[in-house]
């Protein structure tokens, strides 16, 4: 345990918050993160995250619980002296500043000689690429630009701690990418650690080291991304990181770690999600690039009959609509090559996948 | 290479000078106007003009005859008094070859005489006396003495020894100031309005002194002083409250916003009545004071300059915090915690985050409480008393009671042109696009 608590730099102690006195919006928030570590916290709106974010800057007190850095709690630390960076969706850069005075007000307000100052400035703003920029005002900047200088003044004071707020929210997709990169890129270097808030999945797994999917509140699942993704905890996770097909069922044996799941489509075998009862209703999901439609050379082990809806062309593949005799739709990702297969309208399809790739929740 | 590729290379490289040539003429004809294009292009930009034209046509007209023909009048009045001159124009001719010490001409008493009498009897005399009385006090009721007396004189008798019967008439007649009065006040344009307006005259040889009674710049200054205090006094009771409303929810905010609007919905009359209620010896303020025991008899709060500021600065408080408000809502609350997560306290953040970028607010909402206050005319003439009096107050009584209009045009004019001086050196320090209205 000693272990832990040494290694440990971050630790949210059963942290809870309550806006009207009334409804927790935070019930019992626990984590421990490692110094360098990239957690993102993930969540539909609504569901709590930046309110974690914004008592951890301490811009929102904490009802109750403990938030404690390198063993200290910082409950009562006020925001200015906590020595964190922070990165708003809207960038907040001082729009009276020029670039190179944004970069400065943290290191001013530090009392750091001007000499000094001039030479950070300079070296932070190449590292985010905008040498050239250091005297334009913010309003002549781009998006991605903004938000590059916004990350270089959240980390010119050299905080021990970054905190993002979807910092990536405002931007269009191509420039977001560039943008995900760009924040991995200096986190490697840098090696801060980071606290990334957003609702956007794509972005949560391909930056983080971690992430906590919050939903109403609780913290569902906390776990890399490889993991939320292939072996989401619950029936919330399984739905919200990336998508997903449920088939209803019934429990008919639960062995060694596998369950028999009796279907409309015909029997199949899955994994078993934790708690799940030895009978009963329960619902199998399955990822649709899991899934293949026969005649396939891929490995499988459960098969299921459907019936053909439609089909929609996206370009880089091809999304298949099949229905359950009950109604439920399944969908299913196929690349787009040459063995797409064509369907008439309610033509009988059969989906195979392997046992391995689906989890059976209650 | 396949020899089809090859030849398909070939035939493309082939191709490529003509296509090139092709690609030139296409992109010519693209980006020029041929003639008709270009004047279906005049005619759309003619049309967009006229109807954005027409769409102000009415506030123009509006304009024109409610605040630029007036204000022209205005200047040109404070310069313009053909009064005397319409009167006695054979007199004053007459008057020009006089030196100015001593007395006049007989010639300019008889011909002052016969035109007495025509005033007497087209009952324009009383304007002249006016006229005189400004210039000499005490004129008026001579000119008119002097008209009555005239009236019944022969014509004859006039033009023979008109000058006795006008010396019989009054003394005052024999004076040279009184004909130095009657000949300054004969030109047609004058600036002696001007001069009058900033306490100035001329004395007999037409050099420029101060007057002996010092009235008119002292009344701006303190008019100046009074829209200072009231600027002030407004940013300091409107910066927290428009922060709080920006920041608050907006059920709250709304729920303020009433109150900062209520003194707009209530007559001003009443607004200002309820200051006299509440501040007169009798009133709510000196009652509670004595009854509390901090004073034995009722302070003066009413009728003095502490008045007409208190009240002033109520009625315009609105003036102050709706522009400011506007801009406060716009700045997120993010601008604040960035600065103070990067270590700034929050005073600092305010400081040099906040105030900066509220600053529009701040001086849009200064602009329009200054200017407004500088001509404000309602409450010091109701609750100011002697003490309270502002510029507008003196120029409603040189229009009203003294039937000066050209002096009142005069001090109007130079209100005027101290308010465009105080909003070109506004635009020259602080710059007007830096204001934000709303």
């Amino acid at each position: 345990m000693n272990d832990v608590e040494t290694e440990t730099f971050l630790r949210f102690d059963n942290v809870k918050k309550s806006y009207d006195q009334k409804n927790l919006v935070v019930k019992g928030f626990d984590m421990q993160v490692k110094e360098g570590e990239f957690i993102t916290l993930l969540g539909p709106s609504g569901s709590g995250k930046t309110t974690v974010l914004m008592m951890l800057a301490g811009f929102e007190s904490v009802t109750s619980g403990d938030i404690v850095i390198r063993g200290k709690s910082i409950n009562k630390t006020a925001p200015n002296k906590r020595n964190i960076g922070m990165v708003f969706q809207n960038y907040a850069l001082f729009p009276h500043m020029s670039v190179a005075e944004n970069l400065a007000y943290p290191l001013s307000v530090r009392k750091m000689p001007k000499a000094k100052i001039k030479e950070r400035v300079a070296h932070y703003l190449s590292l985010v690429e905008l040498s050239e920029f250091g005297n334009r005002r913010p309003g002549q900047l781009s998006g991605g630009q903004k938000q590059r200088v916004a990350l270089a003044r959240a980390m010119i004071f050299e905080p021990m701690l970054i905190l993002m707020d979807e910092p990536l929210g405002a931007l269009d997709k191509n420039l977001r990418e560039q943008m995900q990169f760009e924040i991995t890129r200096l986190h490697k270097k840098l090696g801060f650690t980071v606290i990334y808030v957003t609702h956007d999945q794509t972005e949560a797994l391909s930056m983080s080291s971690r992430i906590a999917v919050f939903n109403d509140g609780v913290v569902q699942q906390c776990a890399p991304p490889s993991e939320l993704y292939e072996r989401p905890i619950n029936a919330f996770v399984a739905d919200f990181i990336g998508e997903n097909n449920f088939i209803p069922g019934k429990i008919t044996s639960v062995r060694d770690g596998k369950a028999t799941v009796h279907t409309d489509g015909g029997d199949v075998v899955t994994q078993v999600s934790e708690g799940l009862p030895a009978s009963g209703s329960c619902r199998v999901s399955i990822r649709p690039e899991k899934l293949f439609i026969h005649p396939t050379t891929h490995a499988h082990d459960n098969a299921l009959k459907v019936r053909f809806t439609t089909r929609i062309y996206v370009g880089d593949f091809i999304r298949y609509y099949f229905a359950l005799p009950d109604g439920t739709d399944i969908i299913v990702k196929v690349l787009n090559d040459l063995s797409a297969p064509e369907f008439e309208e309610g033509e009988e399809a059969q989906l195979l996948w392997l046992a391995t790739d689906c989890i059976a929740f209650a | 290479m396949t020899s089809a590729a090859q030849a398909l290379r070939t035939q493309r490289n082939k191709a490529l000078p003509i296509g090139g040539d092709t690609h030139d003429i296409m992109t010519n004809s693209i980006n020029t106007l041929n003639k008709e294009d270009a004047a279906n292009a005049a005619r759309e930009v003619r049309k967009r003009r006229l109807q954005a034209f027409l769409f102000v046509v009415p506030l123009l007209v509006f304009l024109v005859f409610a605040f630029v023909a007036p204000i022209t009048t205005m200047l040109y009045r404070s310069i313009h008094n053909p009064t005397v001159a319409n009167l006695v124009p054979d007199t004053l001719i007459l008057l020009e070859d006089w030196s100015g010490e001593g007395m006049p001409d007989d010639s300019v008493l008889l011909q002052f005489a016969a035109d007495m009498k025509r005033m007497a009897n087209d009952r324009t005399s009383g304007q002249l006396a006016d006229e005189i009385n400004r210039a000499l006090p005490g004129m008026s009721s001579v000119t008119k003495s002097t008209a009555r007396a005239l009236r019944r004189v022969e014509d004859e008798d006039i033009a023979a020894n008109g000058a006795t019967i006008l010396l019989e008439a009054n003394k005052r007649w024999a004076e040279a100031a009184t004909w130095r009065a009657i000949r300054d006040a004969g030109p047609i344009y004058t600036s002696s309005y001007y001069l009058t307006a900033v306490d100035l005259e001329r004395d007999r040889d037409g050099g420029i002194v101060q007057r002996d009674t010092q009235i008119y710049v002292k009344l701006y200054t303190k008019t100046l002083k009074m829209a200072v205090i009231i600027t002030v006094l407004t940013m300091v009771l409107g910066y927290p409250l428009a922060f709080f409303m920006a920041h608050a929810s907006s059920a709250l905010a709304n729920f303020l916003m009433v109150f900062v609007l209520l003194p707009f919905w209530t007559s001003l009359l009443v607004r200002t009545t309820s200051w006299i209620a509440l501040l007169q010896a009798g009133g709510v303020v000196n009652s509670t004071l004595m009854w509390l025991g901090v004073t034995d008899e009722p302070i003066e709060l009413l009728y003095n300059e502490f008045s007409t500021i208190l009240a002033m600065t109520h009625i315009l408080l609105p003036f102050m915090v709706l522009p400011l408000y506007a801009v406060m809502r716009g700045i997120d609350n993010s601008y604040m915690r960035a600065a103070i997560s990067m270590g700034s306290s929050p005073l600092a953040a305010w400081y040099r985050i906040y105030l900066p970028m509220s600053l529009p607010g701040l001086s849009a909402g200064a602009l329009l409480v200054f200017i407004i206050s500088i001509g404000y005319y309602i409450t010091p003439a109701l609750v100011g008393g002697t003490d309270g009096q502002m510029i507008s107050n003196i120029i409603a009584f040189h229009m009203q009671v003294s039937n000066n209009w050209e002096l009142a045009a005069a001090l109007g004019s130079l209100l005027l042109v101290l308010i465009v001086l105080l909003y070109w050196l506004f635009d020259r320090f602080v710059g007007t696009d830096n204001l934000k209205l709303g």
